[in-house]
């Protein structure tokens, strides 16, 4: 199944690759990506959460035994990969009109990365997961650099250069463990034990690669430039999937492999998250540009899952898990309404619109929906992530908590005055005053995004259930390792957190 | 009595150089006779001559045998490379035909001094003594200096057979220097018995040293390893194309395969000494042939820095000295062949109306809107060449620095890795210039290939992620190649 579901995808692209015409090819990806929907939610009904195992797995040795193809999900891959195949073919019909040039390409190179974005959470194997993980690089610079803005050049080497020059020093980390276990199993690795020394080193190689791709502060000066010059569906797919490969890498590796230096070097990602979450937020409320402000946002946001998976806690890894999900969900939907917005009026200069509401109000309405989503109002998945995660951080150092709290405050500050200067006020402009409100294609993509923020915030049930058993075990898998160090190490990782 | 037995011994053992001498000369002769009108002719021929000469190595019993008097050895080691060395001289006569035809230089020697040079590699690869190793890299060189002034009419092609024929020179006297006071201090040009001197320990071992900084330096040169790759650049981009192919793809692996060869086998005991030159020379390659092919405005001259580069990866392999590392240094070889022929191959298709090559960078400009798949076959050559995951190029590169870590060579491991990110800027603009770019002035026309797109095509499915299917082969091969050694 899983294997069918990797490969289906680039099947589907060689063969809109081979079809090259426009509207054929269209049909070809969206119906592959309705189908690859339809498994993944497949997938979910046949998952059993009352475990923290792998389960569909599959395993081939095609590779002369150096590694193997070996995949399957637990609940915390589960998730993502419902998250990726839910948000394709919204992106393959966001992309619907606005893409007009080499169309078969651009899909092709959508389809790809949906493949590659499934393998990159199934891979049991770890050298097949880098190179998953690493394959994601070329149809993203392709997608930015053919089909992005005016600076999409440099935004595409900037993206591709750094994210991979944090992941280099992962793949020697990573050579080294499989020398060090034999194996080169994922589920293997993550029982295994690590010398204690060694594990400060792994996890810093590691780290450089998962914070830039993440991204956190301070290797997240890609983000904006590649957020702003991405067409609308490469923003949606990279802030909605793309960046959950860094917490995805932090939940599946640095935590339960390297236990230890997680715990030691907790101080670290702390501090790093309240600069984040604090910093980016006062950039965002600087922004004149809406599609900055909401890269912006994602890095604060961010922010909230790397503090509440190193609270080390059921609470913070789960609320973490669920900011994950519903950013995924809703940074999608705000680019998407940025995209909209720019497909009339051909800037995302925030000064230049204002009254949005009279002219829109369907629109207006989403938008509100997604920005409330985005501040985490209760009733929106935002909510359930956040305040989780908050409840994590809290238990773990209150100093934390009440920082990051501030994130919620500021992130309401930025997001409300976006909402305000875009949709309230008088329509001064004529160009304002001639949009027309959503057509079909657009309620077709908010529609499903709106009704899975709101399921999500009222409901989380049905997806928080498959997290359960996978993030009990790594929390005790923590919780050993944290034991015999709480007496010392505790104290001092708050000190070294202090201002 | 045993002497004529002993000869037919080494008569067998040796068939694949006796098989190419002989068809070499076969060649020549016939084409003194029939002169340049029998140029394709005399191609076929080589071809069958290297399938001739590929039989007896199939055959070839496992174990080590020594023959002639203990110069020369076939092992599974030269086994692997004169397989690898056979394909790569195959090619570089098929690529040929149709880009000197239109040249006008398709002359019968072409075909013969491939073979000549091939059956020069094959005995580098096979040495087993310093003279041997000697002889077997000068007929490489002398064919090589003819083959890269094929083109004799054309000054930069005549630059180019020149300048690699002055700093050639140059190195094989440095070689040969160090083999004389190999021999002065040590007292044999045998491997094993250099092996065996040097394992005593004796503080004559510093002159051997000195010895084999001189032989390493003139290997350097034919590798390209710096610093001793100027020549590098100049000469891939004078000489004419299939000939750079033949060099950057055939020549490359012969002399690794040599520089292997030379350092375990024979000086495996001085392996703490000359691991520091290989590690210097390691991490120079990989970095200068990432800066400096950052500037580059033609395509040829862009694939010599990255052979630069290239090479400086394997040579990590060699620098961990470990038979991990050889079976690495293996891998690295057979895959860089691949994807520099591919590479070679498309810039081979890139001609104009009348026939002509264009090799600048800016010819690539929009080409994924005029040629498609050759744009799609370059990017894959590129990106692979740039060891990006998932193309196949990613698993020698995995491979080096496994061995690398293995060694506990750290800093040589983390330069390498940061040198490749550097490394795929470059590849990335070529990928950036076809497919971002809008199309320059010059529009490819295709003109007759011969075999080459069937070749591209193959070449491209091994460099793609299809590759990975031959990973298990290949690296049981390599493993088993690089055992002979230790």
């Amino acid at each position: 199944m899983l294997s069918v579901m990797i490969l289906l995808p680039l099947a589907a692209a060689a063969l809109v690759l081979a079809l090259g015409d426009a509207a054929r090819s269209r049909a070809v990806a969206f119906g592959t990506t309705l189908v690859l929907l339809a498994m993944g939610i497949l997938l979910w009904l046949r998952f059993d959460p009352s475990t923290a195992a792998f389960q569909f797995t599959e395993r081939a040795e095609l590779f002369g035994g150096l590694f193997s193809w070996h995949l399957g999900v637990d609940g915390i891959s589960l998730v993502l990969i419902l998250l990726s195949v839910f948000l394709m073919p919204l992106c393959i019909l966001a992309g619907w009109e606005s893409v007009k040039t080499r169309v078969s390409g651009y899909l092709a190179a959508f389809l790809v990365m949906e493949s590659l974005m499934i393998g990159v959470f199934a891979s049991l194997d770890i050298v097949l997961f880098y190179i998953f993980f690493e394959a994601g690089l070329i149809p993203m610079y392709l997608i930015i650099g053919i089909w992005g803005g005016a600076r999409r050049i440099y935004a595409s080497y900037k993206f591709f250069l750094y994210t991979l020059a944090g992941s280099v020093l992962m793949l020697l980390a990573l050579i080294w463990m499989v020398r060090e276990a034999g194996t080169t199993d994922i589920p293997a690795l993550m029982a295994h034990d690590f010398p204690v020394r060694a594990q400060t080193w792994l996890w810093l190689a590691f780290f450089a690669s998962f914070a830039v791709k993440m991204p956190m502060w301070p290797v997240h000066t890609w983000l904006p430039d590649a957020h702003v010059e991405a067409p609308t569906a490469g923003s949606m797919i990279l802030a909605g999937v793309l960046l959950k490969m860094g917490g995805y890498g932090f939940v599946r590796f640095s935590l339960p492999m390297f236990p230890h230096a997680s715990v030691e070097l907790m101080w670290l990602v702390f501090g790093l998250s309240m600069v984040a979450v604090v910093y980016t937020s006062l950039v965002a409320l600087a922004q004149a540009d809406m599609k900055k402000l909401i890269a912006y946002s994602s890095v604060a946001h961010m922010a909230f899952v790397t503090g509440g998976l190193f609270a080390f806690n059921p609470q913070g890894i789960e609320g973490a898990m669920v900011v994950m999900l519903s950013h995924g969900l809703v940074s999608a939907a705000l680019f998407f309404c940025v995209g909209v917005v720019y497909d009339r009026m051909h800037t995302r200069e925030i000064a230049r619109y204002g009254g949005v509401t009279d002219v829109m109000p369907r629109y207006a309405v989403f938008f509100m929906l997604f920005t409330m989503a985005s501040i985490a109002l209760p009733g929106t998945s935002g909510f359930v992530g956040e305040f989780l995660s908050l409840l994590g951080m809290y238990n773990a150092s209150s100093l934390l908590g009440v920082v990051m709290t501030t994130g919620i405050i500021l992130g309401a500050g930025y997001m409300l005055w976006l909402y305000g200067r875009v949709a309230f006020g008088t329509v001064t402009s004529d160009e304002v005053r001639a949009m027309p409100d959503l057509k079909p294609r657009e309620w077709a993509v908010m529609l499903p995004l709106a009704a899975a923020v709101l399921a999500i915030g009222v409901w989380p049930g049905p997806v928080m259930a498959p997290l359960k058993a996978p993030v009990a075990s790594l929390a005790a898998r923590l919780a050993q390792a944290e034991a015999p160090q709480q007496a010392v190490l505790r104290p001092a990782a708050l000190q070294g957190v202090a201002p | 009595m045993t002497v004529a037995l002993d000869l037919a011994r080494s008569l067998s053992v040796g068939a694949p150089e006796v098989v190419l001498a002989a068809g070499a000369c076969l060649l020549l002769l016939l084409g003194a006779f029939r002169g340049d009108r029998a140029a394709d002719g005399l191609s076929w021929a080589a071809l069958l001559v290297l399938a001739l000469a590929a039989v007896p190595l199939i055959d070839q019993p496992a174990g080590t045998t020594l023959a002639w008097g203990g110069l020369y050895v076939a092992d599974s080691f030269s086994r692997y490379l004169k397989l690898l060395l056979y394909a790569g001289s195959a090619a570089a006569i098929l690529v040929a035909g149709p880009t000197l035809r239109r040249a006008g230089i398709w002359r019968f020697e072409y075909p013969v001094l491939i073979l000549l040079a091939t059956l020069g590699m094959g005995l580098m690869v096979s040495a087993h003594n310093l003279l041997t190793l000697y002889v077997g890299l000068e007929l490489m060189s002398l064919s090589s200096y003819v083959l890269a002034a094929f083109d004799r009419d054309n000054p930069r092609s005549a630059e180019a057979g020149l300048k690699y024929f002055a700093l050639g020179a140059l190195a094989s006297g440095l070689l040969l220097y160090g083999v004389s006071l190999v021999y002065g201090f040590v007292g044999s040009t045998d491997f094993v018995a250099i092996a065996r001197e040097l394992s005593l320990g004796a503080t004559r071992n510093f002159g051997a040293l000195v010895g084999l900084v001189f032989i390493l330096a003139g290997l350097a040169f034919k590798v390209s390893a710096v610093p001793f790759h100027m020549w590098t650049p100049d000469v891939y981009e004078g000489a004419p194309t299939p000939v750079v192919a033949f060099f950057a793809t055939a020549s490359k692996v012969a002399s690794m395969g040599l520089l292997v060869r030379v350092t375990i086998e024979a000086f495996g005991g001085l392996k703490p000494d000359w691991q520091q030159i290989i590690v210097f020379m390691a991490i120079a390659s990989m970095l200068l042939g990432a800066v400096g092919a950052i500037a580059q405005t033609n395509l040829k001259r862009l694939l010599g820095y990255s052979a630069i580069a290239n090479i400086g990866f394997a040579l990590i392999g060699l620098a961990a000295g470990t038979a991990d590392g050889v079976a690495a240094v293996l891998l690295y070889m057979a895959v860089y062949l691949v994807m520099t022929l591919g590479a070679f191959l498309c810039l081979l298709a890139l001609t104009d109306g009348e026939g002509r090559l264009h090799d600048q960078l800016a010819d690539v400009a929009g080409l994924a809107r005029m040629r498609p798949w050759l744009a799609a076959a370059l990017a894959t050559f590129m990106l692979s060449l740039a060891g990006l995951p998932p193309l196949f190029g990613f698993m020698p590169k995995l491979a080096v620095f496994n061995a690398a870590i293995e060694a506990n060579l750290w800093g040589l491991a983390i330069l390498g890795v940061l040198a490749s990110v550097i490394a795929a800027y470059y590849y990335l603009r070529v990928v950036k210039l076809m497919y971002v770019d809008g199309p320059a002035d010059f529009v490819p026309m295709p003109h007759d290939q011969g075999a080459n797109p069937l070749l591209m095509v193959a070449a491209a499915t091994i460099s793609s992620p299809l590759g990975y299917a031959l990973l298990g082969p290949l690296s049981a091969a390599g493993a088993a190649a690089a055992a002979a050694l230790f």
